[in-house]
């Protein structure tokens, strides 16, 4: 008894599927095929608009864990400011810009979203106690990936070195070959940077 | 009793003190100079901190030495200090850098101590980095011969 209902059952979501497994008798291919395409224009379309409104920094600040803490820090940054006028914001260095690396990491942003309802951060506070942690996740990341972010804008293929100071020629030219990436060195350049002890406890008062 | 002689000669000295103050006023130029108030005041010249370059020599024993390169947005905190990441011992042959003095490791006490003392550790208040303009005030000083060799 119970098999025949579910064999013809009258639901609305069984009528669909029924439907959906029947060979069309009604339309046309071609405008199955028209609407397949229209559909799948607006779907792809609207995935892709909807991914990029979550791509801007008006999005990453309107959370106020973003835009009191580590917000205000990059506005005080060459990042931020600088004589050329030229900025790079939130998404520039934090998301990928390649396609499907940015696909992973919006999936991975789903744990933020998580973190967010679990008010992980939500405090100052709490903030600043899991600022090492959240940085080795950053610089963690940016070291496996050789600074790829950095390299969107900033490549070595690119650097004149003679233009450089004195200083940034000696360490540029001589990190290339021992293999390092942009993080390495340039921790911080646009955040406030957690306490250092672990890190580098000589660049760091007493202990 | 106060006579009435008395009274003109403290008006003549009240009036007089109110005179040289006048005459005094008149000497004194505001940093604004000769500039009525409604006038908008020139800006001054826009200075910039020098680029990279060789260490500069002392002109005095016990100077701290100046700091040959721009040093803008490097933070110093209890956190972390940007400029030991190149003057620390640790870290200053690999950074091609000046390595901080010996005596900053020492407190008030002159105990020596295993890292950079609190006391030395904000290097801001005495190395500085230059700007290169014309003295606000004139000076006649002349560097040690046997430091700079000039």
């Amino acid at each position: 008894m119970t098999d025949k209902q579910t064999e013809s059952c009258t639901g609305f979501l069984c009528g669909f599927l029924a439907l959906l497994k029947k060979p069309s008798a009604r339309y046309s291919l071609g405008i199955l095929l028209l609407l397949g395409f229209v559909g799948g224009i607006i779907f792809w379309g609207g995935f892709n608009w909807a991914m990029e409104m979550t791509n801007n920094e008006t999005f990453c600040i309107s959370c106020h864990e973003m835009r009191d803490n580590v917000y205000q820090e990059y506005k005080e940054t060459v990042h931020y400011s600088n004589r050329t006028g030229v900025r790079a914001t939130c998404p520039d260095c934090h998301v990928p810009k390649e396609w499907h690396y940015k696909v992973i990491r919006k999936i991975q942003a789903t744990n933020e979203l998580l973190h967010k309802a679990l008010g992980s951060i939500d405090t100052r506070e709490k903030f600043e106690a899991k600022r090492l942690k959240l940085a080795r996740h950053v610089w963690g990341v940016m070291k496996e990936t050789d600074s790829r972010e950095c390299r969107n804008c900033h490549d070595y293929e690119s650097m004149d070195f003679v233009a450089q100071g004195r200083r940034a020629v000696n360490r540029h030219s001589t990190g290339l070959e021992k293999g390092k990436t942009c993080i390495d060195c340039h921790k911080g350049i646009a955040h406030s940077l957690p306490d250092m002890h672990e890190v580098d406890p000589t660049a760091v008062v007493g202990n | 009793m106060i006579k009435p002689l008395q009274i003109a000669l403290l008006m003549v000295l009240v009036n007089w003190m109110g005179l040289s103050q006048f005459a005094l006023a008149e000497h004194v130029v505001s940093l604004r100079g000769h500039n009525a108030l409604d006038n908008a005041s020139r800006a001054p010249e826009q200075k910039h901190w020098q680029k990279d370059g060789e260490p500069i020599v002392r002109d005095y024993v016990q100077q701290p030495p100046l700091i040959p390169h721009q040093t803008t947005g490097y933070k110093i905190n209890r956190k972390f200090n940007k400029c030991l990441t190149c003057h620390s011992w640790a870290n200053y042959k690999e950074a091609g850098a000046t390595k901080i003095s010996q005596t900053h490791f020492e407190d008030r006490d002159e105990n020596v101590l295993a890292n950079v003392s609190a006391r030395r550790y904000f290097c801001t208040q005495c190395h500085v980095p230059q700007v290169n303009t014309k003295p606000l005030v004139g000076n006649t000083f002349e560097p040690i011969k046997a430091i700079s060799g000039r």
